[in-house]
């Protein structure tokens, strides 16, 4: 029988451009130290850790083992899980099924990247197959181009409604003091930033960031003593559903969403996602995922996405917020990005949201994107399940 | 713990270069292979664990070459990077955290990439990497400081050489079978002191891959199902300085937990076979020290006494081990796959008979620093 | 069109990964490596906490999972606690075999360090005491091969 598991701490670094004080293992280390006092528990009381990140952003291979200085694994177990953009939550469901199977019953999560040591599209655009895609059609600007065009022509979205997402994610960040990015930007100046690729531009998409996650993880029955109010994991799913970008459907939708929200609903007994869910955490790495995604989600309908946004739904004090951190428009830390996500969804159900509170939480999702078009979702909420 | 199996097993025939098939089709199949062995179809999956790595791929996220190569587009998936071993655990752990099968499938092809330069990725590159070294390098280091400490000598290192490329002409799945003496694998060529051309573990290509599965799916299964009995990991400090490398506390510690786990009091006299990480032939006595199985500094005695002998008390790989096939990751799910066969029965010409206990053991990071250890049991 | 695969000739494709870094050492190893190029010395940090000196110096102990703020100097000499003569010739080896990798057990540590040994190969034994070799001042640049070697004295 499955074990309920609760996040009961949660820790990261103030992401910045580069961190010149530390190398990655310190920098691991920063966001343990933070995640344990969070929860007042010491390395000592951790039963396993999974740690993840991508391997030729600063060509460290066997993280596990080079990591366990600042991960805290000295004498613990300590596995790695990485599956591209989608690692940090990834390494959350790891965490969960660490805890869920028995095995263990305190565990550490920890997603990290040190961009600043590393040419990022040198290393991302090897992500495609060698012989296939790689010497034409790579990286992660070009396929996400490709699926914001088709988006506009399909719905007739504008480049100023992208512009609206990043607006939002910008502003939202200005509450967070650890978010990357704290400069507020208009939609004037997203349109007026140079362009990278028809139609994104360089205020549309996520920088480059270092930076550390941590989360702490908990069985049922020991979360409760660590934590007063812990956040339940209600439900997670994956789906990594392609292989190669030429396969994608740009006009479907994005499919692996679709499908992992669709189970993850279902896991969590959820039929009207907007109304029910509280806030969202999205791995938006770009604006126009913020008009598409969100149909994908079913927090609207098919094309709706534009008008959802205008409408200020997103927004704080909105509907469903999302994104209340800023979100990877504003930090974009890559192994520990998706881990964020949960660990703010975390802080929003368990009410440690600071100045960017969403008030009374009961149920917060937080996604996780990557590698060709995946998706990994999970389901927080207040309630133990 | 819940009761569940090994319920289905695939490996490849480990070889120098698999030129005809790309690592995606190496993946399908295995994935082919593992559902023909557990006579389940791919309706009865519903989740899978890959197993790769991005610097011996080539390639930034490597598993999104092989997810749809092991049915896994419409299916919760996750990827492991590091030993079968490890793995192959996450995918017990989703077992038992509520999903009903895993398919865990592991690929490499060193033939691809060079492995001395993807494995001195191991070192941090500020205060060791710069130094050149690498997997034989490094474990030479090993091999030095634990024939110093208990007074090793180079012959008995050999000897597991000898031993288990004999053990490997018996298996039909290993790289390199061949009938060795003591004096051959000392008069191979030098590589970094003490180690020898014959101590060394080939570059393999290959790929394997298992399903596990909850009580109720085993029965589904037309396989005798192979039950998980304990498994833990543990690993220990990086710098290689900072480490005792004739102590693998790491391995005592998983060792330990995996056998309370088992319920297994005395694991030289409970386990009936052995499948261990040897990737030189001086891991085989040093993680039988780790395994508890007798004394710090007695491990090369257990052979010279012939107790890990095929016709031993306990037979240490049968199947030849890693120094006869190393593909790199698939070598610990090759070993967890070996016990798996031998529980069975199956195991042909390397069978220990009645088998109804295995250990299996895998490794990540430098000289040992992290160790998986699975006890396997025909009884649940 | 059914094709016989086995008739077929096997491509393969050329290619590297070639992507540059540029690591942070981190303040704390910068202290370090600033120590052998600036002063030829070498500087390891002490826990407060368990006490163990480590080379190099780290942000903090594994173990106790504390901050670590008190550098030690130790000794540029010490013993040789495991070695590997090392025969096979590789690119990244930063220099032409036969020569030696050590753990070197430096006076003053608790841990050993990984460099290399150059020299009298045939008197390398574990025990054995060596001195660093430092480059001349003007080719050291921060690096761990600001050490060229280590020497049997």
């Amino acid at each position: 029988m499955a074990r309920r598991v609760a996040i009961v701490g949660t820790g990261q670094t103030d992401h910045r451009s580069h961190r010149p004080d530390v190398n990655g293992r310190e920098m691991i280390y920063e966001a343990v130290k933070r995640a344990l006092d969070d929860c007042q528990l010491s390395i000592h009381d951790i039963d396993a850790i999974i740690i993840g990140n991508m391997d030729h952003f600063e060509s460290i291979n066997y993280v596990d083992t080079w990591s366990v200085e600042g991960s805290g694994a000295v004498m613990k177990p300590i596995m790695k899980v990485t599956t591209g953009g989608t690692t940090g939550a990834s390494v959350a469901i790891a965490a969960y099924y660490h805890v869920a199977s028995g095995f263990f019953d305190k565990v550490l999560a920890i997603g990290w990247e040190k961009n600043s040591e590393s040419d990022t599209t040198a290393a991302i655009i090897t992500c495609s197959d060698p012989v296939w895609d790689r010497a034409f059609y790579s990286g992660a600007i070009p396929s996400l181009a490709t699926e914001a065009s088709a988006y506009m022509k399909q719905y007739g979205a504008t480049q100023e409604d992208a512009a609206r997402v990043a607006v939002r994610d910008r502003t939202n960040a200005l509450s967070n003091p650890h978010a990357h990015l704290r400069k507020p930007i208009t939609i004037e100046d997203v349109m007026a930033s140079p362009m990278l690729a028809y139609p994104i531009k360089l205020l549309d998409v996520c920088p480059r960031t270092d930076g550390a996650a941590a989360v702490v993880f908990a069985a049922d029955g020991v979360a409760q003593k660590i934590a007063p109010k812990p956040a339940w994991i209600r439900a997670c799913a994956a789906r990594h559903t392609y292989s190669w970008f030429g396969d994608v459907d740009y006009n479907a939708g994005l499919l692996s969403l679709q499908r992992a929200s669709k189970e993850a609903y279902q896991r969590a007994g959820i039929r009207e996602p907007a109304d029910e869910i509280d806030v969202a955490e999205l791995y938006l790495p770009y604006s126009y995922a913020g008009l598409k995604w969100i149909e994908d989600l079913g927090f609207c309908g098919p094309g709706e996405g534009p008008g959802f946004i205008r409408d200020g739904h997103t927004d704080m004090g909105g509907k469903i917020p999302v994104n209340p951190s800023g979100g990877v428009i504003s930090t974009n830390c890559i192994g520990a990005t998706a881990l964020l996500r949960v660990a703010e969804a975390a802080m929003q159900v368990m009410g440690k949201a600071g100045q960017r509170q969403v008030p009374d939480v009961e149920v917060a999702l937080a996604t996780g994107f990557g590698g060709c078009f995946w998706s990994d979702v999970l389901i927080l909420g207040k309630a133990r399940p | 713990m819940d009761n569940i199996a090994i319920v289905g097993v695939a490996q490849t025939k480990y070889e120098r270069r698999k030129k005809d098939k790309t690592y995606y089709d190496l993946v399908f199949e295995m994935t082919k292979g593992v559902l023909e062995d557990s006579g389940l179809t791919l309706e009865d999956i519903d989740n899978v664990i890959t197993v790769s790595n991005d610097f011996l791929d080539g390639r930034t996220i490597s598993s999104m070459a092989v997810g749809e190569a092991a049915g896994a587009g419409d299916k919760n998936i996750s990827t492991v990077e590091g030993d079968g071993t490890f793995g192959a655990f996450y995918g017990a752990m989703r077992v038992l955290g509520g999903f009903n099968t895993t398919l865990v499938v592991a690929h490499s092809k060193g033939s691809e990439g060079d492995v001395k330069h993807i494995t001195n990725g191991m070192f941090d590159p500020i205060f060791q990497r710069l130094l050149g070294l690498e997997a034989i390098s490094a474990s030479a280091l090993q091999a030095n400081a634990y024939m110093d400490r208990y007074g090793v000598r180079e012959e008995s290192f050999a000897r597991v050489s000898v031993k288990n490329h004999a053990n490997a002409k018996n298996n039909p799945y290993a790289h390199l079978p061949m009938e060795l003496t003591i004096e051959d694998v000392m008069a191979s060529q030098k590589m970094a002191d003490p180690i020898k051309l014959l101590d060394c573990s080939p570059v393999s290509d290959g790929a394997a891959a298992i399903i596990i599965a909850n009580e109720a799916h085993a029965r589904k299964a037309k396989t005798k199902p192979v039950w998980i009995k304990g498994i833990a990991h543990c690993a220990e400090e990086y710098f290689l300085g900072d480490r005792d490398l004739t102590n693998p506390k790491s391995l005592r510690d998983a060792a330990k937990r995996a056998y309370a786990m088992a319920g297994i009091a005395d694991p030289l006299k409970s386990l009936d076979v052995v499948e261990l990480y040897d990737a030189f032939s001086y891991m085989e006595p040093l993680w039988l020290e780790g395994l508890g199985l007798c004394n710090p500094g007695d491990g090369p005695k257990l052979l010279d006494d012939g107790i890990t002998t095929m016709s031993g008390a306990l037979p240490v790989n049968p199947s030849g081990g890693v120094l006869s096939s190393h593909a790199l990751l698939v070598a610990g799910l090759a070993r967890i796959i070996e016990a798996v066969l031998q529980l069975r029965g199956e195991a042909e010409n390397r069978q220990v008979e009645g088998a109804k206990t295995g250990l299996a053991h895998g490794i990540n990071g430098p000289c040992g620093q992290s160790h998986c250890v699975w006890i396997l049991g025909t009884e649940k | 069109m059914t094709v016989n695969l086995n008739q077929v000739e096997s491509l393969t494709l050329q290619g590297q990964i070639a992507v540059p870094y540029t690591w942070w050492v981190g303040r704390v190893g910068s202290r370090f490596l600033i120590a052998l190029r600036d002063e030829a010395k070498i500087i390891g940090n002490r826990c407060n906490r368990c006490n163990t000196v480590y080379v190099p110096p780290r942000g903090n102990c594994g173990s106790c999972f504390e901050d670590i703020d008190q550098f030690v100097e130790v000794s540029n000499e010490g013993v040789v606690s495991a070695y590997t003569v090392v025969r096979f010739k590789y690119p990244l080896q930063p220099v032409d075999t036969p020569f030696a990798y050590a753990l070197i057990h430096l006076d003053g540590a608790d841990v050993s360090l990984a460099h290399i040994i150059k020299a009298d190969l045939d008197k390398l034994k574990n025990g054995v005491r060596v001195r660093a070799l430092f480059k001349e001042r003007s080719e050291r640049t921060g690096h761990i091969l600001d050490i060229d070697s280590f020497q049997i004295i």
